[in-house]
């Protein structure tokens, strides 16, 4: 009963700290939460489904195909609401975060209106494949999204740190005028990181939509305001914090209901937030120097 | 020449005008004290509230096609016509009750039928009633809404008819001393189910393992069915909508878990078989409607409903139709479009036809008519034995 609550703790945990990362990283460099990420999520789930249901192609190409989608919409969403915003004289610093909602809703409602209300089953033959020890059942996908999370994880981490474009990025996350003066084109690393962190949620929502066999419209605001929690929590803009983070969410939801009472479990997300924040107000992995970010 | 133009114009326009009010006259008046027109069709209007934005939208979608399918059929008939006026409850008490405000803002709006949830109902019901409007729920079963008020009805069969019958079939063929229980705690709906399902389990002597509950639009339910896994129950209650039970079955499925599952009206829908799929098999629900009945009534309703919306039917498309079809009774019993006759009419309905069977009111405004329990077998409902 524990291990299999454990490894669906750790399943659901790698799923919101996959959510986190793309959160994460747009926070990191432009100081934004992008309240259309958790929709950006869903639209890749539902390219996962007509993709694998519809037209019936191999879960690799519905992972590509989830992935140019949310870059484009990532693009998409730089290019047109929060380009136009950026450094202009008089624009409140919430207004990116009212735009980025204004997407969400429009992302939703389009969605509801293409694909229609409810749950859509995502059917593929891989989610069905499982390893049995004793009474305890472990799925493939489960495991695939563990190591997934991990991998982007540590490569997001190396390429934050040694390569010239993650550097590029750190540099335009410190101060955006400075490096821009020192010659980094801080426009495309801009549409870089809005990109990566879009795709970085079309492959949560393939994963979502292969481990619950449940994609709707809705699904992307409660995972989105997962999301948020778990960067609250584990430090704004930290990609260790956003897995550690996610972990502990999902690792914590999951015992409530195993060892506690399930009419709960929401609940416990945020009131471990508020303890956390009490405790450590800069949260897990987060730096205590307060950075002016504009 | 251009004042000539100005002239010829305006000419034009009063002559549309006029032929506009001439096609407009004579069929609908929308002046409840003129509503009988000269060829004997009594006209009204009735005000719909149905959640047809959010999580749910699925829900009054099938309602609202099932009021249009009717209007169509009883207008067709030419003894009454009868108007539809649309609004959205996006699932939410508060904006049901703004829908309801603004429908009965309109005088000619002679009855109301909706909103789909039970929760939204308790909202708007009790501010309907006050003034003396009828309303009558299509979809909501939960316990004491036609209490409400003299003006509250509902046609949906409540769930404390149609839940006990399912149990007791579920246990007498099975012979399940054990039974695990699950439900949406965030709704009125999956709430009362739960009540319902609770009570009947204790009265039947069965034991109760876990209780286990979920919120609307959950998509990770392997913690609670793992939970449930491990206290072996013999029979899962699952107070849930398809939307969210279908998937809990897929879960449970996959978890190796393959006992019968036992749920409420919500949870009654071809849907649940379309997202679940194989999964679905073993679900046992009580309810007036089946679909896959040989009935011609039901038979030719399927087919029209098919072909006007390109689905299949469920049991709230299917109760809705219905519900308009007692709605015209009672208008044409009552002769007119006003309110307080029609109400009385509406009482008074006494076996009338419908696709679901016989139907009556008793005496507080709720339902009599008889259930059938189903179960899903090799991805169909057939009728359990």
């Amino acid at each position: 009963m524990l291990l299999e609550q454990i490894i669906n703790g750790i399943t659901l945990g790698s799923i919101y700290a996959i959510i986190a990362l793309g959160f994460t990283l747009v926070f990191g460099v432009l100081g934004i939460i992008n309240m259309a990420h958790g929709e950006i999520f869903m639209v890749g789930a539902f390219v996962g489904v007509t993709a694998t249901g519809i037209l019936g192609w191999p879960l690799w190409l519905a992972f590509i195909a989830a992935i140019v989608v949310t870059s484009i919409l990532g693009y998409l969403l730089e290019r047109f609401t929060l380009r136009p915003l950026r450094g202009k004289k008089g624009v409140s610093h919430l207004a990116p975060l009212i735009s980025t909602i204004g997407v969400s809703i429009l992302l939703e409602n389009l969605s509801h209106h293409i694909f229609g209300a409810g749950n859509k089953p995502f059917n593929t033959s891989f989610s069905q494949i499982s390893i049995t020890i004793g009474s305890i059942t472990i799925y493939l996908v489960q495991i695939v999204i563990f190591i997934i999370s991990i991998l982007l994880m540590i490569g997001l981490t190396i390429w934050l740190s040694k390569t010239k474009a993650g550097k590029a990025l750190r540099a335009t996350a410190d101060n955006l005028e400075t490096a821009s003066i020192l010659g980094v084109d801080t426009k495309k690393i801009i549409i870089l990181t809005v990109v990566v962190a879009s795709a970085i949620g079309g492959i949560a929502g393939i994963l979502v939509g292969m481990a619950f066999n449940s994609v709707s419209p809705q699904m992307g605001l409660s995972m989105g305001l997962k999301g948020l929690a778990i960067i609250i929590l584990g430090g704004m803009g930290n990609v260790k914090g956003a897995m550690v983070g996610g972990l502990i969410l999902g690792l914590s939801e999951t015992m409530l209901v195993a060892y506690g009472d399930s009419g709960y479990r929401d609940a416990i997300a945020f009131i471990m937030i508020i303890v956390i924040l009490l405790l450590r107000p800069q949260g897990i992995f987060g730096s205590k120097v307060s950075q002016e970010r504009r | 020449m251009r004042g000539l133009n100005k002239k010829l114009f305006s000419i034009l326009s009063i002559i549309m005008l006029l032929l506009l009010a001439a096609c407009g006259g004579g069929n609908t008046t929308t002046d409840s004290n003129s509503n009988k027109s000269e060829d004997g069709v009594i006209s009204a209007k009735f005000g719909v509230i149905a959640y047809l934005t959010g999580a749910g939208a699925a829900y009054g979608e099938a309602i609202t096609n099932g009021l249009k399918l009717a209007q169509k059929d009883i207008n067709a008939l030419g003894e009454v016509n009868i108007e539809l006026v649309i609004e959205d409850s996006a699932g939410k008490a508060d904006q049901a009750l703004n829908a309801a405000q603004k429908i009965m803002s309109d005088d000619s709006i002679t009855a109301i039928i909706g909103p789909t949830l039970s929760t939204e109902f308790f909202a708007v019901a009790p501010e309907v009633d006050l003034n003396g409007i009828p309303i009558m729920g299509t979809s909501t079963t939960v316990d004491g809404i036609p209490e409400i008020g003299d003006y509250v009805f509902r046609n949906a069969v409540p769930e404390s008819l149609a839940i006990p019958a399912a149990i007791k079939k579920a246990v007498e063929r099975t012979g399940a001393k054990k039974v695990a229980m699950i439900y949406g705690n965030d709704d009125a709906l999956t709430k009362g189910g739960f009540d319902v399902m609770e009570r009947t389990a204790k009265e039947m002597g069965l034991e109760i393992t876990t209780i286990e509950t979920y919120q609307e639009g959950q998509s990770d339910y392997n913690a609670q069915l793992t939970k449930i896994k491990n206290t072996n129950p013999d029979l899962i209650l699952a107070s849930a909508l398809y939307n969210e039970g279908a998937v809990i079955m897929d879960q449970a499925r996959k978890m190796g878990i393959n006992i019968p599952f036992v749920g409420g009206n919500g949870f009654n829908s071809p849907q649940a078989i379309a997202i679940a799929g194989d999964a679905a098999n073993g679900l046992i629900v009580a309810t007036p409607y089946f679909g896959d009945s040989t009935d011609p009534k039901i038979t030719k309703f399927n087919e029209d409903y098919e072909a006007e919306f390109g689905k299949k039917p469920d049991q709230f498309a299917a109760q809705a139709y219905d519900a308009l079809f007692i709605y015209a009774d009672a208008l044409k019993r009552a002769g007119s479009a006003d309110k307080e006759a029609f109400k009385e009419a509406l009482a008074a309905t006494k076996d009338l036809e419908g696709i679901l069977g016989k139907f009556s009111f008793d005496e507080v405004g709720d339902v009599i008519m008889d259930v059938t329990v189903l179960e899903i077998k090799d991805g169909k409902f057939i009728e359990f034995e």
